[in-house]
């Protein structure tokens, strides 16, 4: 049987994958961001997991223009990373599992979550970045990716609340799912940053820590927060967040933290991260 | 229309509206740049960044944006394309093509040099102090 056995939440800057593929990450603006992800490459390395449900959202790149969907799933057999201006990374095509997709898919819906189903996209620094901190510059990527992608840009998102409980429905999926596979889930993006107008460059180290605090043992709190107070509080794409209450809301009760780590900052942004092993 | 209150986490319009500095990029904002982000994600194509930096006039003509729209991008303002309903997602797409980078980028809406951009997101970012609310409730 499929089994979740632990999450990720990461920021996913683009910067950090234009430092990776410009080969300035030991320099000292970027050292210390990578080293705060050093304990998590080799966690990963002990952890194997076969399939990473990777949460994120598109940046205008495959989506957002002709279409805006709340919630989408990838159920395609590869993805290529994209060019978002300046090239493709030089990272490895992204493997998929159309098969776990599909069950994901089709769980999700019968159990009222309206997905959107895409069975080609490309993919940018959303998931390419998070791959490359936590399994570094490799051939081919060590799993499998079941992308998930939630609008968080074009208002409304969907409730803070709304994503802990997708992230239920879909640990119902897989556990349903009759392949053995360790399957970790991954929540990415934030933490504060704020990429427009007068007020860019928001950083809330306090609000970020109160969220980190939070994660593992405490939830709840956090399912209340509002979008209201997610754009004062951690600035317009602040709300990206709301994809870490997914991986959250798929471990269940009593997860234990294993490796937290947060740094100011990686270009515009707040970089966090917290790894998280399932009771 | 119940009278009920709303469950769960809601929001409301004047609050959006009371946050400093910030647009809310919306459902209509989306279809008011339906034409500019056409042009932005026209450039995640090679040719197509060399043919709009060859001719940027010729290249803009292909898209039915509006003059305001056109001017903002030929003047790279990025507060004033913001205004005219545009996101950051899609307007990188253009800095980019430029060879800026996002923080340069998203520096130039901030009224400052990049130089004191810069500066101020290493000793810690813009605090939320003082830049929570229009009207000074927060
Ligand atoms: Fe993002």
């Amino acid at each position: 049987m499929a089994r979740i056995t632990a999450g990720v939440g990461t920021s996913h800057v683009p910067a950090i994958g234009a430092a990776i593929d410009l080969g300035k990450s030991a320099e000292p603006y970027w050292a210390p961001v990578f080293a705060g992800y050093d304990w998590s490459r080799a966690w990963e390395h002990e952890a194997k997991p076969d399939v990473v449900i990777l949460v994120f959202n598109d940046h205008a790149t495959s989506l957002m223009l002709e279409v805006v969907p709340t919630f989408d799933i990838g159920c395609a057999d590869s993805y290529t990373p994209a060019d978002e201006g300046w090239g493709a990374r030089p990272v490895p095509v992204v493997e998929g599992h159309a098969e776990f997709a599909a069950h994901i898919a089709e769980s999700l819906i019968i159990d009222e979550f309206d997905m959107t189903i895409l069975n080609e996209m490309e993919v940018d620094h959303g998931m390419t970045v998070p791959l490359s901190l936590l399994f570094g510059s490799v051939e081919r990527w060590p799993v499998r990716v079941v992308p998930v992608m939630v609008n968080v840009t074009q208002f409304p998102p969907p409730s803070g609340d709304r994503c802990y409980r997708l992230g239920e429905a879909i640990a119902r999926a897989v556990a349903s799912f009759p392949e053995d596979l360790n399957v970790q889930i991954w929540g990415t993006g934030g933490m504060s940053h704020q990429l427009q107008g007068p007020r860019a460059g928001l950083i809330n180290r306090e609000f970020d820590t109160a969220f980190l605090d939070r994660l593992a043992d405490d939830p709840a709190a956090l399912r209340k927060i509002t979008h209201y107070e997610y754009l004062r509080e951690a600035g317009s794409e602040g709300i990206e967040l709301i994809m870490w209450l997914i991986m959250r809301g798929a471990l269940g009760h009593d997860p234990v933290v294993r490796h937290r780590f947060y740094h100011v900052p990686a270009s515009n942004t707040a970089v966090g991260h917290i790894v998280l092993e399932a009771a | 229309m119940s009278d009920s209150p709303r469950p769960g986490p809601g929001y409301d319009a004047a609050d959006l509206a009371d946050i400093p500095g910030t647009t809310i990029f919306t459902t209509a904002s989306s279809r008011r740049a339906y034409q500019l982000h056409r042009f932005c994600m026209s450039l995640m194509k090679a040719e197509n960044r060399a043919a709009f930096k060859a001719d940027e006039g010729a290249y803009l003509d292909r898209f039915a944006m509006t003059p305001e729209q056109r001017q903002g991008v030929v003047d790279r303002d990025f507060n004033r394309l913001i205004g005219l309903g545009g996101n950051i997602y899609f307007l990188v797409k253009i800095s980019n093509t430029d060879g800026w980078s996002v923080q340069r980028a998203v520096g130039t809406m901030a009224g400052m040099s990049g130089d004191d951009y810069a500066a101020m997101m290493v000793a810690g970012g813009r605090s939320p102090v003082g830049n929570r609310s229009i009207k000074g409730a927060h």
